[in-house]
């Protein structure tokens, strides 16, 4: 089940099992049957580290979602409520505890704060009078998910929207914690690198914590020579252009939330038994878990999706020569080994067929016109290509009106492209989306341009041409089949946020203070001194290991463009990556949004 | 060391020795006389309350605490009621419980902590009887009142009193009693003439000891175990019964022929021990009885008291401490005249070889042969561990280290860490600290405890010694030792808070780990408010000087700390303290200078209270945010009218705020509104559609009129207004009207979409009409995001329903 997590530069199993040692143990504490009461948006990120059935072990007998009202009922001594320590789910709590009926056989309470308790859910729990209710309050420090073999997610939907909008500051809290935690179990990380208002704070929060954690140094061998953390906001840029490996488009037309996508089911019905097929459609979407534990999905998820056709029919071909061995197969020992082997070859087969359907799924869109003129838009953007007009596709498209979504993200780029628009323009964009989607969303273009996403223009000069050409952001000739740059994670254009990390890498940042000038706050680098002993000796040839940390989020195709780099031969680097959270432009905008209710 | 088992005494099969431990170094008149005595186990303090010389009504007892060598460590006259009992806690507090109930908690120098009361009945039936006892919970405390009830405290620290049923039958005290600890319950075993009851907290329950013979009519003596396992009685016919605690098992009966009884009996069994065996005390004799029939007897010259222990029996007299135990097993095969076993073979080869006789290998040839070096080697470090003298122990150690070099392969850890140990050990049984530990109890308390011992006892440079000399690691051992000290420090009153913070300062600088807060916090209590805050600014850590700079309402330092902290949740909870404590005005203005606490308590207000958002913006002067305030209530609003008037004063802060373009926005909005709410009168339900939408919805229900309007007032962009007449047109496949709107003049648009208009939708039409699957298909992909939806989702259906065929 998590075997996948271990197979990496960096075992992110210990991380996963530190994390089901504490909930086994917290789970032990309340003894005898229990019912767990989940805050709806804890339970995927929780299916990332346990699963129902390691809960039943513990004597988990039923499962209720939070909500107002009474607890349903279930014949159990314990209830644990597993909550994020948010006033409103308080409130909620407080309205189980005190409407329970106190004629039944009492029930022991007990609330599990996830990721961290909050003195003032307690205050709040007290001022209802519910406090003493509770038998255990306890914590579980969830900050970083493993989500992969190298990669590691907070699963924090709002982060980028709490620090760059409502500059609150919760969510780096935790990141730091986190990263305190991944020291603790992975070794002190030597040196930190960062660019960013966020990253300087949290960086700062790391070195304070460390002092305080003085004396209860762990004695491990550092993993992770270094750590780069950068803030979503120097790169507002590369989330908003469209994905085009594989996963990303997966993402970008189905969305993956947890590590599993919902997928229209007509396509995967003809795999079910032939004598049905036709009978009844599925009606349900099909949901996949996407990670690396699937053999074939590991190696096509990061490719160019123009590659993913020539990649499935490779694949085929092998499978199928494999069965073929079946008529070498001549002596006993020889069929024995062949049947040995079936089950592995039965899955492949299967995962092939998954695979093929996924991707005709996503052709059928990426041939698509619309598609096409869309990337075209988002390509000329990203080349410079009059970005200081008001851009004839976008119009169209508001009066066709596209989903808002789509408009904003293309609006969102040619701001960004042309270091802000002409107020002419922009009020002008502005006017056309208040007319045709309504005015309520003057709250949200609001919130944009707070976050810099969208902005007048200040300054006449534009630095994204100089940032363009000094990072070598756009490449004429991106290969898609058989890669040698990143930039063919999106077709040519090469994400700065991951050419900022190649770049630390070799030939380090002194080489470009000018363009990381022009890119907002700081960048730094700290030193973490090691106890005596447990300085690493690199052996020859041996690669380091870089955790790159993106607060605010970090895409698919920024994930696969860094393991392209750490699979380079000649890289010199290997990456972990660890993120707030896995998103992309629609559920980045998306979380930006601000819809006021309708009365 | 010939005479290292001069002081051994048989009994059935093993051998009883008592040690002189300390000669007392205090100095007592009359002995232990006319006192009442507290001796803590593991060689803890002796707590003495003498009564005056001569009885007078001025006259009052002294209260005197000191080390187990007798060395003063305070000494008050006694001026609470009449006390019943003295007992020691497991952290070495002295606790007195006097007949009125009440419980007085002292330290070890006497300086008074706190107290408690065993319960209000008590008051008025005084306390007969009462004991102090050890368990897993920590220290209790059991009473038995002139109404013959008995009452329990599990836990003084953790007050809950627990009242205990009547004993049928009992009249004042009972013959004896004890407190046992069985499946984590507490419980009086109490004996009453010859009936033996058990009582627990719900019922009272008579027990019968398996065989107690028969003579006795009553038992007038009993004592528990160390471990709470056994049970030893002593009846009236001199018989001493020895079983398990729980009444199951009978392990011996031994007759004493002493028929008096005993003033103080107690277990003496070390661990693992095959014999049981309780020492009995009477007024000039003192009993060892195990097994067989015999005893070893001893006189007593003096008045004494048994102090029980895990592995043995200290006895504390007037001028002598004694420990009288079990001779280990390692020690016997070493020592027993004439042994043979390993070690004692190992013990006279290194003796030979001290003088250089060729004897020494011949012994060491007979271990040898037998292939027993390592358990000669292990006998001796085992036996040094259970010597008292210094000597001794170097002398067993030294052979054990000789045959340790015929070893190739002995792991050193044992030999080395009993060394260390001796070490330890011995540096406490020192007369100046006064712990008279065993090896036995030093392992069963461990070192943490031990170095606590030492820190009560205000034996710091001690117990840093031996932290640094066993490497604890520095949290637990070396910096919670000097928290302890500054603790102590901070409450020296004649001091300057100056000096003070100076000196904490510096000898802690260095020591890893230290809490400062709890430092901190102990000055506080103690009134130094001065000195708490100075010395928080040593604290690393900020979670930890928030709470109390709270407490001692320093809510602005407070404030600043937990924002350095970064903790948003500390920051919270001083936000919401600050709320409560100030007033309004005062409370904004610290926000105000505070800008990550201003931004998470707006946060709170968003979700928490609409209305001071409001006021925070307003105090800020921010007159954007207060229009995107309005914008965003005007949409919770249900009447239009509020609504208006909602969006009036956000156009009002936009104008303010100088962001024409949101002003203007929201105005245009307003006009919407109005315009809307007109239609609805003719049944035009638009009311909350956007612009766009209620272009689309006049055009396609023949308001074409209110529609030009629309465009015109609202300057909607020619080709948007094209493309939206066209799709509605269509849609409604209104193609006069179509025709007529493209001839009205050039369209900005082309004609292209025209054509595209017809073309697919004729086609669609047709392949509907034939409800081919594939034809469909070949129509949607042509679809652009042009066409209208209305079509589109026509052609899905049917699609879906050509599929299922």
């Amino acid at each position: 089940m998590s075997a996948h997590l271990s197979y990496g530069r960096v075992n992110l199993n210990i991380l996963r099992e530190a994390a089901r040692k504490e909930l086994r143990e917290f789970l032990d504490k309340c003894a005898g049957s229990k019912a767990i009461v989940w805050d709806e948006y804890l339970t995927g990120p929780f299916g990332l580290i346990a699963q129902y059935s390691l809960l039943k072990e513990h004597e988990v007998e039923k499962m209720f979602t939070l909500k107002g009202g009474r607890l349903p009922a279930a014949d159990v001594k314990n209830i644990i409520f597993f909550v994020r320590p948010r006033l409103e789910l308080m409130d909620i709590i407080a309205e189980n505890v005190i409407s329970e009926d106190k004629m039944l056989s009492p029930r022991d309470f007990h609330i599990l704060f996830v990721p961290r308790r909050s003195m003032l859910c307690e205050q709040r729990l007290k001022e209802q009078g519910v406090l003493g209710s509770f038998i255990n309050i306890d914590e579980y420090i969830l900050d970083l998910i493993p989500y992969d073999g190298d990669l590691l997610s907070m699963e924090s939907e709002g982060a980028f929207r709490e620090c760059y909008l409502e500059s609150d500051q919760t969510s780096l809290y935790h990141t730091a914690k986190g990263l305190m935690t991944l020291q603790a179990l992975y070794g002190t990380i030597p040196q930190i690198f960062g660019k960013g208002e966020c990253a300087r704070h949290v960086a700062n929060m790391m070195l304070r914590m460390k002092r305080e954690f003085a004396g209860s140094q762990t004695q491990i061998l550092p993993v992770f020579d270094s750590l780069l953390l950068l803030d979503r906001n120097i790169d507002l840029l590369t989330p908003l252009a469209t994905q085009l490996t594989y996963e990303g488009l997966i993402d970008e037309v189905y969305g993956i939330t947890n590590g599993y996508a919902k997928l229209p089911p007509e396509k995967f019905a003809a795999q079910k038994k032939q004598g049905e097929v036709g009978k009844d459609l599925p009606t349900e979407p099909k949901k996949m878990q996407l990670n690396s534990a699937e053999e074939l999905y590991a190696e096509i998820r990061d490719k160019n999706f123009n590659a993913i056709g020539a990649a499935l029919s490779k694949k085929a071909k092998i499978i199928s020569a494999a069965f073929e061995e079946r008529h070498n197969a001549k002596t006993v020992g020889e069929i024995k080994q062949f049947v040995s082997q079936l089950p592995h070859m039965q899955a492949a087969r299967s995962s092939l067929a998954n695979h093929t359907s996924i991707a005709e799924l996503i052709k059928d869109i990426t041939t698509s016109e619309a598609f096409f003129d869309n990337l075209t838009v988002e390509q000329e953007f990203m080349t410079g290509v009059d970005t200081d007009k008001v851009n004839t596709y976008i119009e169209d498209c508001i009066a066709q009106k596209d989903p808002l979504i789509k408009i904003l993200r293309l609006v969102c780029m040619q701001s960004v492209c042309n270091n802000g628009l002409k107020q002419k323009i922009l009020d002008y964009y502005k006017r056309e989306i208040l007319q045709t989607y309504g005015y309520e969303h003057m709250l949200t273009l609001n919130n944009l341009e707070k976050t810099g996403l969208l902005k007048p223009q200040t300054s006449t000069r534009n630095n994204y041409p100089t940032i363009r050409k000094t990072l070598k952001l756009w490449m004429e000739d991106a290969n898609e089949q058989n890669p040698n740059d990143i930039s063919y994670v999106y077709s040519g254009y090469a994400p700065l946020s991951i050419r900022l990390t190649q770049v630390l890498a070799r030939p380090g940042w002194r080489s470009i203070e000018e363009v990381l000038k022009m890119l907002p706050g700081p960048h730094f680098e700290e030193r973490q001194q090691l106890p005596a002993g447990l300085h690493k000796k690199r052996q020859q040839g041996e690669n380091r290991t870089t955790l790159v940390f993106f607060l605010g989020g970090v895409t698919y195709a920024e994930v696969a463009a860094l393991r392209f780099l750490s699979q380079m031969e000649d890289g010199g680097t290997e990456y972990i990556i660890a993120t707030t959270k896995l998103i992309n432009g629609t559920s980045w905008i998306k979380s930006l949004m601000d819809r006021p209710e309708a009365p | 060391m010939a005479f290292i088992t001069a002081n051994w005494n048989p009994l059935g099969e093993a051998f009883y020795r008592k040690i002189e431990l300390y000669e007392m170094g205090w100095s007592l008149r009359d002995g232990l006389k006319e006192c009442l005595v507290a001796a803590a186990p593991y060689g803890g303090p002796i707590a003495l309350l003498r009564q005056p010389q001569r009885p007078s009504s001025s006259a009052r007892p002294q209260l005197e605490i000191y080390s187990s060598s007798g060395a003063n460590m305070a000494s008050f006259p006694w001026k609470s009621g009449p006390v019943r009992q003295l007992g020691w806690t497991v952290c070495d507090d002295l606790l007195c419980i006097q007949e009125d109930g009440t419980v007085l908690i002292y330290d070890l120098f006497g300086a008074f902590k706190r107290h408690f009361s065993m319960g209000n009945e008590v008051v008025q039936n005084q306390v007969l009887e009462a004991k102090v006892f050890h368990s897993p919970y920590g220290t209790g405390v059991a009473i038995v009142t002139g109404a013959s009830r008995f009452t329990l405290a599990t836990n003084i620290d953790d007050l809950k009193l627990r009242r205990l049923p009547e004993v049928p039958g009992l009249q004042g005290a009972p013959s004896c009693w004890a407190v046992l600890t069985q499946d984590r319950q507490t419980k009086v075993l109490l004996a009453n003439g010859a009936d033996l009851y058990i009582l627990d907290n719900t019922s009272c329950t008579p027990v019968t000891p398996p065989g107690l013979s028969p003579q006795a009519c009553s038992i007038v003596n009993m004592a528990v175990s160390f471990s709470y396992k056994y049970l030893a009685l002593f009846t009236d016919s001199g018989h001493l019964w020895m079983g398990s605690a729980n009444l199951k098992d009978k392990l011996s009966e031994v007759d004493t022929k002493v028929r008096t009884p005993p003033k103080q009996m107690v277990w003496c069994r070390r661990p693992k021990s095959q014999q049981p065996s309780v020492v009995i005390m009477w007024d000039r004799l003192l009993l060892v009885a195990g097994e067989c029939t015999d005893t070893i007897q001893y006189t007593l010259d003096e008045e004494s008291v048994c102090v029980a222990e895990l592995d043995g029996v200290r006895i504390v007299g007037g001028s002598r401490h004694e420990l009288l135990q079990e001779v280990p097993s390692a020690c016997q095969d070493i020592f027993k005249i004439a042994s043979m076993a390993p070690g004692a073979l190992l013990l006279e080869a290194h003796k030979e070889y001290e003088k250089s006789s060729q004897k020494a290998d011949e012994y060491l040839r007979e271990i040898k042969e037998q292939s027993v070096l390592g358990e000669a080697v292990r006998q001796c470090v085992e036996a040094a561990g259970y010597e008292h003298e210094p000597e001794t122990q170097k002398t067993l150690l030294r052979a054990a280290s000789f045959g340790k070099c015929f070893l190739s392969n002995y792991p050193p850890e044992p030999f080395v860490s009993m060394c260390r140990d001796l070490k330890v050990l011995n540096s406490v049984r020192e007369y100046t600290v006064g712990i008279p530990l065993t090896h036995t109890q030093y392992k069963q308390m461990t070192v943490q405890v031990l170095i606590d011992r030492l820190v009560y006892r205000k034996l710091y440079p001690l117990a840093i010694e031996i932290c640094r000399y066993l490497k604890t690691p520095e949290y637990q051992g070396v910096s919670r030792v000097l928290k302890h000290w500054a603790c102590c420090k901070v409450q020296q009153k004649e001091e300057p808070d100056e000096s003070i913070a100076h000196a904490v300062s510096v000898k802690l600088g260095e020591a890893a780990g230290i809490s400062y807060s709890e430092i901190a916090a102990r000055a506080y209590e103690c009134g130094r408010t001065e000195l708490a805050i100075k010395l928080l600014e040593f604290e690393p850590r900020s979670g930890e000087q928030v709470p109390l700079l709270l407490k001692m309402k320093r809510s602005q330092l407070a404030l600043s700390k937990a924002i350095e902290s970064g903790d948003t949740d500390l920051v919270y909870t001083v936000v919401t303290y600050l709320k409560n404590e100030m007033n309004r005005g005062d409370f904004f203005m610290t926000l105000r200078n505070q800008p990550v606490a201003l931004s998470l308590y707006r946060q709170f207000c968003k979700h928490q209270e609409q209305d001071t958002l409001k006021d925070l913006f307003n105090q800020d002067d921010d007159h954007q945010e207060l229009g995107n305030f309005y914008v965003k209530a005007s949409y919770k609003e249900k009447k239009l009218e509020a609504r208006l008037s909602l969006l009036q004063s956000a156009v009002d802060e936009y104008n303010k705020a100088k962001n024409e373009f949101a002003a203007k926005a929201t105005e245009e909005e307003m006009k919407l509104l109005r315009f809307q709410r007109r239609l609805d009168e003719k049944g035009e339900a638009l009311l909350g559609l956007s612009l766009q939408e209620t272009l689309h919805a006049l055009l396609t229900s023949n308001f074409h009129k209110q529609a030009e309007q629309l465009y015109r007032d609202f300057r909607v962009p020619d080709k948007r207004y094209w493309w939206l007449k066209l799709t509605a047109l269509a849609e409604k496949d209104d193609w006069e009207e179509m025709e007529k709107f493209a001839k009205s003049k050039k369209s900005p648009i082309g004609y292209l979409p025209f054509v595209e208009v017809f073309c697919l939708c004729g086609a669609a039409e047709a392949a509907i009409e034939r409800r081919s699957e594939g034809e469909i298909s070949t129509v949607l992909s042509r679809c652009s995001p042009t066409t209208d939806r209305a079509l589109l989702e026509r052609l899905n259906r049917a699609r879906s329903t050509a599929a299922k065929k």
